[in-house]
C-alpha cells in the first residue's frame, strides 16, 4: 500500500512538475443537494468508497460528505457557509443551481478554499468544474436512434428536471441532433425528472393524445418507467434509449432475448464525484496548471457491452466508475493540451 | 364565530386587575419562548463549533435568514388575518427572477413589475374576502401561477443582482453582523406597526373577532387587503435580499420558503387562528430555524444516509419543545 502511495506521489510528481504540499493533513468536504434517486445513491457510494480509502491511506485528513434535505439553493449555500465556517480545505459540491450559488461559492474562495463542482455544476470563475458533455450526448442519442430508426418518423422527449443546467444542455443536444436528422420530428415532451415513476406518470398522460412514435429520447432514470407506460397502454414498444440504469438495462436484455430488441444507452458516471475529489486533492497539492473547466466522457454501453456490465451493478442502481487518482491526473492532462 | 369570544386583546381591559397579570405574565413566557429556542440552538453550535461564535462566523451563518425572517413575516401577515399563504414561497422565487433581470436591466419596468405583484396579493386578499374563498386553495393555485410565471422570466437559471442591492447585502457594519442588525430592525419596525399602532390592533382583530370588527363599523374588506398586501411587500423584499445574497437567480430558489415561513410564525408564538402573532418571535423563530436546520446538522457530523431525516427530526424537535412549553400557560 505504501508503495503504492508513494508511487502516485511519484506519477503526481512526474505529471505535474510542480506538486510540493503534502495533502494529508487537508481536509475535503463534500456538499451534495439531493440524494433522492439511484443515481445519486451510487454518486454517494462510489465517493465514499474512494475517499475512504484515501483517508485511510493517509493521502487526504479528512473527507466528509454532507446532504441537504432538499433541493433547494438557499439550503445548499447556507450548508456551504457552514462548511467554510468548519475550516474545510476544500469543497467537492454538485451544485443546486450553475448561478444561484455563486455567492456562496465566492466567499468560498475568498476564504482560501477549492471549490471543484461536478455534475450540477457553479459558474462562479474561481471555482472548477468537471464537466460531462451532455450536449454531445443528447446529440448522440439521436445519432444512435437513427440507426435503429433509419427511416425516421416521431420521437418523444422526456426532459428532466426543469430549470437545470444538465436538462437545458441535452435538450440543447438533442434538437441539434433532430437538426441534422430532419427524417426525426419531436411530437411531445414530458418531464421526467431523472426518476422512473414520475417518468411512467408523465409518458402515460401524453400518450393518449400522440400520434405514433418511434422512439424515445430521454435523459437516464426515466427509460423504464417510459417502457411500463407504453406497455401498460398496450401501444407498440418505441426504441428507448436508456440511461445505464440497472432497471432500465435489465428490461433491455429481457427485450433482447426476446426478439432481439436494440437500442443505447449512456449517461454521466455517478462516480465522477471521485474524480472531482481527486481533482481537488490534486489543486490542494500546490498543482497551479489545472484549467477550471475539465472536460470528461460520458459512459456509454451499446448492444454488444451491455450484458457485460449488467451483473455489476446493483439492484436498482445505476452502473458507475470509480476514478483512481491515475484517472484524474490522466483527464488533467488530457486537458491541458 | 360568535360574538362573545372576544379576542385577547380587546377584552383585556374589561377584566379584573390579577387576571390581567396572570395573562401579562403568560405573554412574556410566550414571548420569551422563541427567544429561548434561539439561545438553546446557539448554545448547541457554540459547543459544537465554537469558530462559528465570531464576527465571521454570524454573518455567514444568518446571513441566509434574513430572506426567510422577511418571508416568515410575510406569511405572519396572512396568518394574523386567519388565512393561510402557501405561495409565498413561489412568490419569492418570481421576485427573485424579476430582480436579477428586469429590476438590473431595466429598473423603473422592475420596479414596475414587482409593484403590480404587490397589488395581485392585494387583489387576492379582496377576493378571497369577497367570495368567501379558502385561502389555502386560492394560494396554492397562485403558487403554480407564481412559479410558472418565474420560470418565464428566467427560463434557466442566471440574471444578476442589481449593484447596489449586492451593497446592501454585503455590507459589514463595526460590531454588530449586518443579519443581526437587519433582523433586529425587521422585527422592530413590523412589532411597532402591527402591535403598536391602532390600525395594528384593527388588523389583528380582524383574525381575532372579525364580528365585533364589523359591527364597530370597520371594513374587513379593507383589513384583508391590507394584509395580503402588507405579505406582498414583504415577499417582495424577501425575494430581493435572498437575490442580494446569491447574487444570481434560479426560478426554484424560493420554494421552500412556504413551509419554512408557516413553521417560522408557529415557533414564533403565532397561532393559526386568532389573530394571535408576534413580529419579533417569528423573526427569532425564522432565525431559529435557518440555524437548525443547516449550521446545527452541518457540525454535528452526522453520516450521510441520516442526514436528511436528522434535518426533519431537529424541527419537529424545535417546534415540539414550542407547543410543550407553551401548554403551560393555559
Amino acid at each position: 500500500m505504501k508503495k503504492l502511495l508513494a508511487l502516485s506521489a511519484l506519477a503526481a510528481m512526474l505529471a505535474s512538475g510542480t506538486a510540493l504540499a503534502d495533502t494529508s493533513g487537508k481536509k475535503i468536504a463534500f456538499s451534495n443537494n439531493y440524494a433522492g434517486n439511484s443515481w445519486r445513491q451510487a454518486m454517494l457510494d462510489s465517493y465514499g468508497i474512494v475517499t475512504k480509502k484515501a483517508v485511510a491511506d493517509k493521502i487526504v485528513g479528512a473527507a466528509d460528505i454532507f446532504t441537504t434535505a432538499d433541493k433547494e439553493v438557499p439550503t445548499q449555500a447556507a450548508q456551504v457557509q457552514n462548511l467554510i465556517l468548519q475550516g474545510y480545505d476544500a469543497i467537492v459540491i454538485n451544485a443546486a443551481s450553475p448561478d444561484a450559488l455563486n455567492g456562496a461559492i465566492k466567499q468560498a474562495c475568498d476564504a482560501g478554499i477549492t471549490v471543484v463542482s461536478f455534475d450540477g455544476t457553479v459558474t462562479e470563475p474561481c471555482a472548477y468544474r468537471v464537466v460531462v458533455d451532455f450536449k454531445d450526448m443528447g446529440k448522440q442519442e439521436v445519432e444512435q436512434m437513427a440507426k435503429f430508426q433509419p427511416k425516421g418518423g416521431n420521437l418523444l422527449e422526456i426532459r428532466g428536471l426543469a430549470g437545470t443546467s444538465i436538462d437545458d444542455a441535452i435538450h440543447a443536444g438533442i434538437l441539434e441532433g433532430v437538426a441534422a436528422h430532419p427524417e426525426f420530428k419531436i411530437v411531445g415532451s414530458v418531464t421526467g425528472d431523472w426518476d422512473q415513476t414520475t417518468a411512467q406518470k408523465a409518458v402515460a398522460t401524453i400518450l393518449p393524445s400522440l400520434p405514433d412514435v418511434v422512439g424515445i429520447v430521454d435523459q437516464g432514470g426515466d427509460g423504464y418507467g417510459a417502457a411500463q407506460a407504453f406497455a401498460a397502454a398496450g401501444k407498440p414498444r418505441p426504441t428507448i434509449i436508456m440511461g445505464n440504469r440497472q432497471d432500465e438495462l435489465k428490461w433491455w436484455k429481457e427485450q433482447k432475448d426476446k426478439d432481439g430488441y436494440k437500442t443505447w444507452s449512456a449517461s454521466i458516471a455517478p462516480g465522477v464525484s471521485s474524480l472531482a475529489f481527486w481533482v481537488a486533492q490534486q489543486v490542494l497539492d500546490g498543482r497551479k496548471d489545472i484549467p477550471h473547466d475539465l472536460l470528461v466522457p460520458y459512459l456509454a454501453f451499446t448492444q454488444d457491452d451491455f450484458e457485460a456490465a449488467l451483473p455489476k451493478i446493483k439492484e436498482g442502481g445505476v452502473a458507475t466508475h470509480e476514478y483512481t487518482q491515475e484517472d484524474a491526473l490522466a483527464a488533467i492532462k488530457a486537458n491541458i493540451k | 364565530m360568535r360574538p362573545e369570544m372576544t379576542a385577547a386583546s380587546l377584552d383585556a381591559t374589561a377584566r379584573s386587575s390579577a387576571e390581567r397579570g396572570a395573562l401579562a405574565r403568560a405573554r412574556l413566557l410566550r414571548g420569551l419562548l422563541p427567544a429561548l429556542s434561539l439561545a438553546l440552538v446557539l448554545a448547541a453550535i457554540a459547543w459544537l463549533n465554537p469558530r462559528a461564535i465570531s464576527y465571521f462566523g454570524f454573518s455567514l451563518m444568518l446571513n441566509l435568514a434574513i430572506p426567510i425572517a422577511l418571508a416568515t413575516i410575510a406569511q405572519m401577515f396572512v396568518i394574523s388575518g386567519n388565512e393561510l399563504d402557501l405561495s409565498i414561497g413561489t412568490f419569492v422565487g418570481f421576485v427573485g427572477c424579476v430582480t436579477a433581470t428586469w429590476l438590473k436591466d431595466a429598473p423603473l419596468i422592475g420596479v414596475a413589475i414587482l409593484l403590480g405583484s404587490i397589488g395581485v396579493y392585494a387583489l387576492l386578499g379582496a377576493l378571497i374576502h369577497l367570495r368567501n374563498l379558502p385561502s389555502i386553495v386560492v394560494t396554492l393555485g397562485m403558487s403554480f401561477v407564481w412559479q410558472g410565471l418565474a420560470i418565464l422570466v428566467l427560463p434557466k437559471p442566471g440574471g444578476k443582482a442589481p449593484d447596489w442591492l449586492l451593497a446592501i447585502m454585503s455590507f459589514k457594519p463595526p460590531l454588530i453582523p449586518f443579519p443581526i442588525t437587519a433582523a433586529l430592525l425587521i422585527g422592530l419596525v413590523v412589532h411597532f406597526g402591527l402591535m403598536r399602532t391602532s390600525y395594528g390592533v384593527i388588523l389583528r382583530g380582524s383574525g381575532g373577532n372579525p364580528a365585533a370588527l364589523k359591527r364597530a363599523g370597520w371594513s374587513l374588506l379593507r383589513t384583508k387587503i391590507v394584509l395580503f398586501a402588507l405579505a406582498g411587500l414583504f415577499g417582495v423584499l424577501s425575494g430581493m435580499a435572498l437575490i442580494g445574497i446569491t447574487t444570481s437567480a434560479d426560478a426554484n430558489i424560493g420554494n421552500g420558503y412556504t413551509l419554512l415561513s408557516i413553521a417560522g410564525v408557529i415557533l414564533g408564538g403565532g397561532e393559526f387562528v386568532g389573530g394571535r402573532v408576534s413580529p419579533i418571535g417569528a423573526v427569532i423563530g425564522a432565525l431559529t430555524l435557518a440555524l437548525a436546520a443547516s449550521p446545527l446538522l452541518t457540525f454535528m457530523h452526522i453520516p450521510p444516509d441520516w442526514q436528511v431525516a436528522a434535518n426533519g427530526a431537529i424541527l419537529i424537535i424545535v417546534l415540539a419543545a414550542r407547543v410543550l412549553i407553551s401548554r403551560r400557560e393555559r
